[in-house]
């Protein structure tokens, strides 16, 4: 997933959990560390998609105008990936049994990553992201500033 | 993705309870509504194996709605047992079967049968359910998402065996 399609979505998460706040890019951006600048083009294209509403002048800001419960992780990724082509393989008439099978691995796990996005709505993840909130001052997983990986199931 | 609005508002109280005989064709007929498959006899089997026998690891549940006007009082169901030591996994709760009446979907009836599977599995000592959804069934997909259901830690495999057959 490309960088600005997961900034869309903690900013959709992060307006659909407070509906009646306009909540600004500074804000937005100082939260997931990411640039003000790259995250107001993600806003834009939020907005031509109807998914958030921008309010300007003092106190203004953006908020949430799509459907959580209907907007999919994989309709926010869609405005800004290219997720419609199928598996391609190049130059099938020359490839070879190993591109083939190693095609067919490819499209599988591709496959399942658009099933799973297709089916966790906004509405989904902020119920995920309550489960998963921790008592005030504690972490998720390692200590601030370091990389978490994901435990083994 | 999503289901549009709901056809049928219900009007009463929606009811969860174990399946019973005279609910079998009601059951039928709304798996074949929502397939375009009937399958009687499989329900038939389903019912005696899963309404009559080891109830306390075994769990057909079914929901209705008191004052129902239309006759056709089922909204939904869901069929779920413990099983144990599957290739090593330690027992959990499986939901193999589930279904809710298209025209009343987004009220609560399919988060009331799954609570209630829920609390059926943790009765009877589980702590993991688990269940399997076709990769396009983008509307059981979400369903179980939004009950909080992930990716488990095991992977289904399946491979077209016509070929050996033939050979």
């Amino acid at each position: 997933m490309q960088k600005s399609s997961r900034l869309a979505i903690y900013a959709l998460v992060e307006l659909a959990a407070n509906p009646d706040r306009q909540v600004s890019v500074a804000e937005i951006g100082e939260k997931y560390r990411v640039s003000a600048h790259h995250l107001a083009k993600v806003m834009h294209t939020l907005g031509r998609a109807g998914l958030v509403r921008s309010i300007r002048g003092v106190g203004g800001g953006y908020s949430f105008s799509g459907n959580a419960k209907r907007t999919t992780l994989l309709d926010v990724i869609s405005l800004f990936e290219d997720t419609s082509g199928e598996c391609k393989l190049t130059d099938s008439s020359a490839a070879t049994s190993v591109e083939w099978v190693l095609f067919d691995v490819m499209c599988e796990i591709d496959d399942i990553a658009k099933a799973t996005f297709g089916a966790i709505t906004i509405s989904t993840m902020l119920k995920q992201t309550e489960r998963r909130r921790k008592p005030a001052g504690v972490g998720v997983g390692a200590g601030a500033g370091a990389a978490a990986s994901r435990p083994a199931r | 993705m999503s289901e549009s609005a709901p056809e049928c508002i219900l009007a009463g109280k929606i009811r969860i309870r174990r399946v019973t005989e005279p609910d079998l064709e009601q059951v039928i007929s709304l798996d074949a509504r929502v397939t375009g498959n009937a399958k009687p006899d499989y329900w038939r089997d389903i019912h005696d194996r899963y309404a009559t026998r080891r109830l306390d690891e075994r769990f057909f549940l079914v929901a209705d709605v008191e004052e129902d006007k239309t006759g056709r009082s089922l909204l939904g169901y869901i069929v779920g047992e413990v099983r144990g030591w599957e290739f090593g996994s330690e027992p959990c709760g499986w939901i193999f079967a589930f279904s809710v009446e298209p025209g009343t979907r987004q009220q609560g009836v399919g988060e009331q049968l799954f609570q209630a599977m829920s609390d059926a599995f943790k009765s009877a000592g589980i702590r993991t359910m688990r269940t399997m959804v076709a990769r396009q069934n983008q509307l059981h997909m979400a369903f179980f998402r939004s009950e909080g259901m992930v990716a488990g830690p095991y992977i289904q495999l399946e491979m077209d065996i016509d070929d050996e057959i033939a050979d």
